[in-house]
């Protein structure tokens, strides 16, 4: 179990955001509409990620390591960039800061405009739509990550159970409070992720391509710190250059770094 | 039935590939250069891989920010 404690929880982290984010619409849905519907919107999109998860993860790990390694590595890397160069964009002030309070607001807007109508059993269609929806697009990000982790590790158990974890702390979190979780410093962990989804995706990808990393394993040990280095080097550029021509044009660029206390934050 | 193939396409692409195709294209070029160098040349290029992707990042977040300062 302690071996596995590493992927455990980066899957943790990372489902935990897109927890976050599925639960601002389920909590959208429920609160202004109707739970039961909410409800069944919501299992029937876990039942379709099972499904996922029990079809791509037993036909995955039938992959030779190699080519495995390789493309599951090239996605993650690719997958990891993207969320390092959004996470960087907002901690330099470049992109808005993504706000769980104002994206529940605006789904709490469209949810009371809509009109109630049954369909197929369901009381409230655009409830269960919502949340069916909601909960299925975050979560292919979690399946992705738990099948991707897991199948390289050899571990897809304990990738499930970092995934399951993070959408129960959530979802118990969340109905306790009944409020989007707003107070998360989602760009941090989104950085976090980031990181991790880049060195883990650069690692296996090379190893896929035939290379032998200097000290196996450990290598990742010095991978992990220097892209985290690295990334957080060109944020504080991006805002140090931000904040230079927001002066020089007179007008005070936006501080999403000061808002979350940076990255780390 | 044309706009559910392409909304799904362009689920699937926004998934995968996301907001800049660019880095997306260099780090499948950096490790298919990985997999020349060792397997035809002979280098064990375990240092090719993290240059382009800290490189693709830079390049990225250059062109993203280019101009909107």
């Amino acid at each position: 179990m302690t071996a596995a404690l590493p992927l455990v929880l980066t899957v943790f982290v990372a489902c935990a955001v897109e927890a976050i984010e599925a639960l601002t619409i389920v909590l959208a849905a429920g609160l202004t509409r109707e739970w039961r519907s909410t409800f069944q919107g919501m299992a029937a999109a876990l039942l379709v990620l099972a499904a996922i998860v029990a079809v791509l993860g037993s036909t995955i790990t039938l992959l030779p390591l190699t080519a495995l390694r390789l493309v599951v590595g090239a996605l993650l890397a690719i997958f990891g960039l993207q969320w390092l160069r959004k996470a960087i964009l907002r901690a330099a002030g470049y992109k808005a800061l993504h706000d769980e309070a104002s994206a529940y607001l605006r789904e709490v807007a469209a949810a009371k405009a809509a009109p109630v109508s049954a369909r197929r059993g369901v009381n409230d269609w655009y409830a269960f739509t919502l949340s069916f929806k909601g909960v299925l697009l975050e979560g292919l990000e979690v399946v992705f990550i738990v099948i991707t982790f897991g199948a390289n590790q050899h571990n897809l158990g304990a990738a499930v159970v970092g995934a399951a974890l993070a959408v129960v702390v959530v979802a118990v979190t969340g109905f306790v409070i009944r409020a989007p979780l707003a107070k998360v410093p989602e760009n941090a962990l989104k950085f976090a992720v980031g990181i991790m989804l880049t060195s883990f995706g650069t690692f296996w990808g090379a190893e896929g391509a035939g290379v032998r990393w200097p000290g196996g394993d450990a290598a990742l040990l010095v991978l992990v710190p220097v892209v985290a280095a690295v990334s957080l080097g060109y944020a504080a550029w991006l805002r140090r250059s931000h904040r230079l021509s927001g002066a020089a044009g007179g007008s005070q660029p936006q501080t999403a770094w000061s808002e979350t206390g940076g990255v780390t934050g | 039935m044309m706009r559910t193939l392409k909304s799904f396409g362009a689920f699937w692409y926004d998934f995968v590939i996301g907001d800049d195709w660019q880095v997306a294209a260099l780090v499948v070029l950096a490790l298919a250069g990985t997999a020349l160098l060792v397997h035809v040349a002979g280098v064990n290029a375990w240092w090719l891989l993290p240059l382009v992707a800290f490189a693709a990042l830079a390049w990225s977040l250059y062109r993203a920010t280019a101009g909107k300062s």
